[in-house]
């Protein structure tokens, strides 16, 4: 059986990680040196990683490829890198500089053939989509790109499909309404994202309770949990939350 | 020491960081005239058989890999690199592996409801005892990544498997070769396990 995942989402900005709040990186708050953190996440048995560069300024690989290098040293778990990956080049170079998988975001709504190309050469499960989504008028999802500066005019049932259909392997699916405000994932739109997408859905944005990663398996439907406040400003980590989720009936990996 | 083949095909620094953190003597080989400088041979990857294929090829690693697979060293397929021990290839059209395990590639089948391509964590069941397994406990998780399958065409060359609605080859074996579908460098303890165990085998079963 496929077991259930949680993954440390952690974001990067001038050589640290850092945490924001409903994506507002001026007022992110310092949460430590990257390879430092991946290397105690690895050690709690954390099911994956991601990272993602979230300056508005250094973009792409050139921006990530060192640091790549250093934190693939350390992580012997899935590695999963985003941020400005515009390019096959970016995606290319990510990969061989040690990331698993790339995060393809703002590209995936210009371009479909860049999910495609990455797809093809890599394998559809090097490539996850991000959709960044904040509630409009009457609850409804608008999607944005650019770091949530920029609207998209186009539904998330079609850009889902669409992407799924150009060769994504998973859906990261994020709250920008949620993102860092620790009260529970957004779980009605991981509902939907995961009902539409018939590859793996990631969960991401609002953690801060194990009960609240529990609602995004259970009523969410996600194969993963990305979590980050959780972890970065409460008592917790990978161990601990697979310990309590295990005790409600999910399924973990066994070491 | 070990070497890890480099032929295009993606993650190879992940799986050299794995053996050479658990100390073990590992280098990346770009060569093929190199190959038999190495006492064991790893055969990496992600993504697309045809493609890996093609570059086998190109880079001229077919025939070094075929001699020296004969010649009793040990030799180790990961995920792409060991659906490449097959005889043939689905995936970007027919085309032909390295035949050292007979069977054939092909794409995971499509159920309701069933996610593809197969990602996570999932047991690996033991079918048959192999030095590669020492001191490896039954049932223990293991990261896949796949959309392609190996289906193997003696049994006996079966020696694990996981269960993702219905069986999936995880590890196949036959004499001095063996490919793990799952990907040891990123599955911590029981990945490092692994390569341990095969760093130290001498290819004989």
């Amino acid at each position: 059986m496929l077991k259930k995942r949680v993954i440390p989402i952690l974001l990067y900005a001038n050589g640290r990680l850092v945490k924001t709040a409903r994506f507002d990186l001026d007022a992110a708050r310092d949460v430590g040196d990257p390879v430092k953190s991946v290397a105690v996440y690895n050690s709690q048995l954390a099911d994956e990683i991601v990272l993602l560069n979230i300056e508005r300024e250094a973009r792409g690989w050139r921006a990530l490829a060192p640091l790549v290098e250093s934190v693939a040293k350390v992580c012997f778990t899935p590695l999963t890198i985003g941020g400005g990956v515009v390019t096959f080049e970016d995606a290319a170079a990510l990969i061989s500089s040690g990331a698993d998988k790339v995060v393809i975001n703002s590209a995936a709504y210009q371009d479909k053939r860049l999910i495609t190309q990455v797809a093809e050469h890599f394998g559809a499960q090097a490539v996850i989509v991000g959709i960044d989504v904040r509630r409009g008028e009457a609850g409804r999802p608008v999607l944005f790109s650019d770091c949530g500066m920029t609207i998209e005019p186009v539904d998330l049932d079609q850009h889902i499909r669409s992407v799924v259909a150009a060769g994504a392997g998973e859906i990261l699916m994020q709250s920008i309404d949620r993102d860092g405000m620790m009260q529970g994932y957004d779980v009605d739109l991981l509902a939907t994202a995961s009902q539409i997408a018939t590859v793996p859905t990631i969960g991401a944005g609002g953690s801060g309770t194990y009960d609240h990663l529990l609602r995004a398996f259970t009523e969410g439907g996600v194969a993963a949990v990305a979590c980050a406040s959780i972890f970065h400003f409460s008592d917790s980590n990978p161990l601990r939350a697979k310990a309590f989720l295990t005790n409600h009936g999910l399924h973990f990996k066994v070491v | 020491m070990i070497g890890v083949i480099d032929y295009g095909m993606g993650n190879l620094r992940s799986v050299a960081n794995a053996f050479y953190e658990n100390g073990l003597e590992v280098e990346v080989i770009s060569e093929p005239d190199r190959l038999e400088d190495y006492s064991h041979l790893v055969l990496p990857g992600v993504g697309h058989f045809g493609k890996a294929v093609k570059n086998i090829d190109e880079r001229g690693f077919r025939g070094p890999l075929a001699a020296l697979a004969a010649a009793g060293r040990p030799m180790l397929g990961l995920c792409v690199g060991m659906q490449l021990l097959a005889e043939v290839g689905t995936e970007g059209g027919e085309s032909r592996g390295l035949g050292l395990v007979a069977g054939r590639v092909t794409a995971i089948p499509p159920a309701p409801g069933k996610r593809i391509p197969h990602v996570g964590w999932n047991e690996l069941n033991i079918q048959r005892d192999h030095p590669v397994f020492n001191g490896l406990k039954q049932g223990r998780d293991f990261y896949f990544v796949h959309s392609y399958q190996f289906d193997v065409a003696d049994p006996d060359n079966l020696l694990g498997s996981t269960d993702y609605e219905g069986q999936v080859t995880a590890v196949v074996g036959r004499a001095n070769v063996i490919g793990f579908q799952f990907h040891p460098e990123k599955s911590q303890v029981n990945g490092a396990k692994l390569l341990e165990n095969f760093a130290d085998w001498d290819g004989v079963c």
